[in-house]
């Protein structure tokens, strides 16, 4: 493949021909904020914030839709390039609410990141600000349009890797928002509720309903596992706090990338369920009444033990677990076989 | 899967048997989704107008369990035309002329009057398939769960053969797997028949070497019984004490009457799991068991990708991990399973395994690794069948249609189809517990078509009453154009509307599948 070599803040960087200036600085290791820009998806080049200088160019153009050249010349942290990012900032802060005390996303928001790294202070620009419900009604996602910056990655998320098309800008100019069609509410829409725009979104907009107010995002510790509902076997993240599972988010996953369906996003409720079994049940005077493990265990081995003594081994049936791991589906595979002595062991691969 | 979930996007064909791919599979329906924004040709054969037929160029709306009709119609048209691939016939393949004389009887003007497939949209589709660079074939339950569930993946495979769209990348025959481990635990012998990675318990040599590694003199020879198999024996006696780990038959298996009566029947019965299910209830013993967030392992998906299990946080109560409860329960009987972690009993699996022998959890820690992975270095197998099938030449199988065990009559007029929504999983013991899902989807409904509810003067929101000869439900309708008339649809995740008391146990004679999803039963209004 052809390459072409550049010079980015008076670093030679080679990258293969038809590589943006973006991916050339990223390669290099050399910061370019971005909030529209995503490598999944197709490019707007709207923010503006990614914006860079190149010797000989009059405007300054938008790294991420910017093809990288041979022998172009680039700067990222000219004045003229600080001073841009700063404005769009500001503009964004002119019309954002500043409540990150108690936003979701406070420690995960980028607006806040580039406001602090950039040192920028919201009230710059005083103007109309909009002043939208906020949407709660449906269980999954809340969607907080006045913290919406249209960067269009959800539009773009559900587009082109749901392929469900269900939000869009509606309206114009300063009315210009992200809706359903007829600017319903997403409850209302044709949404299947994946939450892969919320997976997407870069500020506070778009949020998981269920980890509102169950702690700081920094305070999470992430575990990444493979979901346990359909046989796709997607990644995520599961949102550990203080011993609990308080949300799933996305990471790259091999087969699902950042996506996830509703059930996997969602559903992850049952974890801590108060119906969740707790200690071991057995059966007294027709009633299941709890009892210790060792209890619950020798009555078991006794219990089979007599049937395979009296009946023979192939009077006990096993029924293993398509939901359980392969570790324990092979160790039930060896009790049948070697310990009880039974063929019989089977599972739901049929139903 | 013979291919990656990937490669579907691909394919420049895809023909997609009996899958709500959008409702159960939602992640693999983005890839068909790119797949067809990237110019490929979608065809769906389906009886219900599903969301993804919605997406089909066509939506072949067979007549419920005649699938063999169409494969057989499909291919039929594919060498008429002289569109099918010879040499790959010639080098790959056996018993290519019983076949050929098989499907020159499935015309498409009988295969349409059969299926109720206009005949010139079988010969498009066919065209299609035949022609196409690559083609893929995704199917699930729907083609798998009748008395015939073996001879309709027969017919796939022939078809897949007979075109040479298999063995290579975005070309293949893809069942789509609907649990998240029901792959791992086949591969790991939780099936009556075989040991690990499918070998068989009837050849000898296979259980000296598993009697060897497992330290027991003997093990059984006789294949075991299947699920339903198992409830049988246990209604008639055969059957005295079980254990059941993870599972939900009360509300999953069919004709779910007789399944409870027959748990019942039995001497003892130890049932281990995360919530009291409805099988649980009728429990002697009762094991708490962890979640997968409170246990370490691998599931291995529909791809044959294994990947990692991590624990997030401590059981809850007394709850602990399977794998250490079956520890317990075996050295109770007298045999020691002692082990310090899951990675532990993945090198004995990989040791007995030959196509899990290059997996170790250090590997696993870098990425997952698709089977067979014979070897520690080798890179694991993206898809199946390169160049030569596992038994050497593929073999055609000459399958004739065969009607559903039961159709209606004029006591019971109607086809029940049974499946799964989106919001929900099998037997609804996690989803119905979430705090989100039930909330957005509190109930089942039944769905009926139009001229069926003009007939019975139900309308939408009425309470019935639906039921076969096994047994009945109520449930509220939904009047739809989903399903055709003559045909209803319910899922099975409620236990309100237990829908299992209904569909019938014949099984498939050679896979021992029941029929879901075809079952006679007639609808009264409740007041």
């Amino acid at each position: 493949m052809e390459n072409v070599t550049l010079t980015i803040d008076g670093r030679e960087v080679t990258v293969p021909k038809g590589s943006t200036v973006l991916e050339a600085a990223q390669k290099a290791g050399i910061f370019i904020p971005t909030l529209c820009h995503d490598p999944e998806l197709s490019s707007p080049g709207a923010c503006r914030i990614c914006v860079v200088e190149i010797a000989g160019m009059r405007n300054l153009p938008a790294s991420c839709v910017t093809e990288a050249t041979s022998g172009m010349v680039v700067y990222t942290d000219s004045s003229a390039v600080i001073e841009a990012r700063k404005t769009i900032l500001e503009l964004l802060l002119a019309n954002h609410p500043e409540d990150c005390l108690t936003c979701a996303k406070n420690g995960e928001c980028r607006l806040q990141d580039y406001a602090y790294y950039y040192g920028v202070w919201a009230g710059n620009f005083a103007g109309e600000r909009h002043v939208y419900p906020v949407e709660t009604d449906n269980p999954f996602i809340v969607r907080d349009m006045n913290k919406c910056i249209m960067c269009g990655k959800c539009i773009r998320m559900c587009a082109e890797v749901q392929g469900n098309n269900i939000v869009d800008f509606a309206y114009r100019g300063f009315n210009t928002k992200v809706a359903p069609a007829m600017d319903t509410s997403l409850g209302r829409s044709d949404c299947v509720f994946c939450g892969n725009c919320v997976a997407v979104c870069p500020v506070g907009a778009l949020t998981e309903k269920a980890m509102l107010g169950k702690g700081r995002r920094w305070e999470m510790k992430k575990v990444r596992t493979t979901c346990p509902y359909c046989g796709t076997g997607c990644t995520f993240d599961l949102n550990v706090k203080d011993g609990k599972v308080v949300g799933v988010t996305s990471t790259d996953g091999e087969v699902n990338g950042r996506a996830l369906c509703v059930k996997g996003r969602f559903g992850y409720g049952f974890i801590h369920h108060p119906d969740r079994l707790k200690k071991p049940l057995i059966r007294k005077d027709g009633k299941l009444v709890e009892a210790s493990w060792s209890e619950a265990i020798k009555l078991v081995a006794e219990k089979l033990g007599a049937v395979k003594e009296k009946h023979g081994p192939d009077a006990v049936a096993v029924l293993s677990s398509a939901r359980c791991t392969n570790e324990e589906n092979y160790l039930m595979n060896k009790l049948a076989r070697a310990v009880i002595g039974t063929n019989n062991i089977d599972h739901c691969a049929r139903l | 899967m013979t291919n990656t979930i990937r490669e579907i996007a691909d394919t420049d064909f895809i023909l997609a048997a009996g899958t709500n791919t959008t409702e159960s599979h939602p992640i693999i329906s983005i890839q068909v989704k790119k797949a067809v924004r990237k110019g490929a040709v979608l065809a769906v054969i389906d009886p219900r107008k599903t969301e993804v037929a919605g997406l089909a160029k066509y939506h072949l709306r067979i007549k419920s369990g005649t699938d063999i009709a169409l494969f057989n119609g499909l291919a039929n048209v594919i060498i008429e035309e002289g569109i099918w691939n010879e040499n790959f016939v010639k080098e790959r393949t056996e018993e290519f002329e019983a076949f050929r004389e098989t499907v020159a009887r499935y015309t498409p003007e009988r295969v349409s009057e059969i299926t109720g497939v206009p005949a010139d949209v079988i010969r498009e589709v066919a065209r299609g398939y035949a022609k196409a660079k690559n083609s893929t074939i995704l199917y699930t339950m729907g083609i798998t769960q009748h008395i015939c569930g073996t001879h309709n993946v027969f017919s796939i495979a022939n078809l897949a053969m007979l075109t040479g769209h298999i063995g290579k990348p975005s070309s293949g025959v893809n069942p789509l797997r609907g649990q998240n481990n029901v792959q791992g635990a086949c591969d790991m012998g939780a099936l009556p028949n075989v040991f690990t990675g499918y070998q068989p318990v009837t050849v000898e040599e296979n259980r000296v070497r598993f009697a060897a590694a497992w330290g027991v003199k003997d093990l059984p020879a006789k294949p075991g019984l299947t699920v339903g198999e198992m409830m049988d024996g246990a209604g008639e006696g055969r059957i005295r004490g079980m254990y059941i780990m993870g599972e939900n038959p009360a509300l999953s298996d069919p004709d779910a009457n007789h399944v409870v009566h027959a748990l019942e029947k039995l001497d003892f019965l130890v049932v281990q799991d995360i919530f009291l299910t409805e099988t649980a209830q009728l429990a002697d013993v009762v094991l708490p068991a962890a979640s997968f967030a409170e246990k370490d392992g691998t599931f291995s998906n529909t791809e044959r990708r294994v990947q990692r299990v991590r624990k997030a946080v401590e059981p809850v109560g007394d709850a602990r991990a399977d794998w250490e409860i079956i520890c317990l329960v075996a050295a109770a009987m007298g045999y020691p399973m002692s082990y310090g972690s899951p990675e532990e009993i993945m090198k004995e699996i990989a040791a007995v395994t030959p196509s899990y022998c290059g997996i170790s959890y250090e590997r696993l820690e870098k990425g997952g690794l698709q089977w067979p992975c014979p070897a520690p270095g080798h890179p694991g197998t993206g898809f199946l069948h390169a160049g030569k099938f596992s038994r050497g030449l593929g073999r055609f199988h000459p399958v004739e249609h065969v009607p559903p065990d039961e159709l209606p009559d004029e006591e019971y007029p109607l086809i029940l189809n049974t499946g799964r929504r989106l919001y929900h999983y099998h037997t609804g013991t996690m989803t119905l517990r979430t705090g989100a899902l039930e909330v957005a989807y509190p109930e089942e409904y039944l769905e009926i078509n139009c001229a069926d509810a003009g007939k019975l003067g139900i309308c939408d929101g009425d309470r019935v009453k639906v039921s076969s000869r096994r047994g009945g439900v109520e449930v509220a309708v939904r009047v739809t154009e989903m399903v055709t008339p003559g045909l209803v649809f319910a899922s099975f995740h409620y236990p309100e509307v237990a829908i299992n008391r209904l569909t019938n146990p014949a099984r498939d004679p050679i896979a021992k599948i029941p029929e879901f999803k075809v079952c006679a039963v007639k609808i009264e209004k409740v007041s």
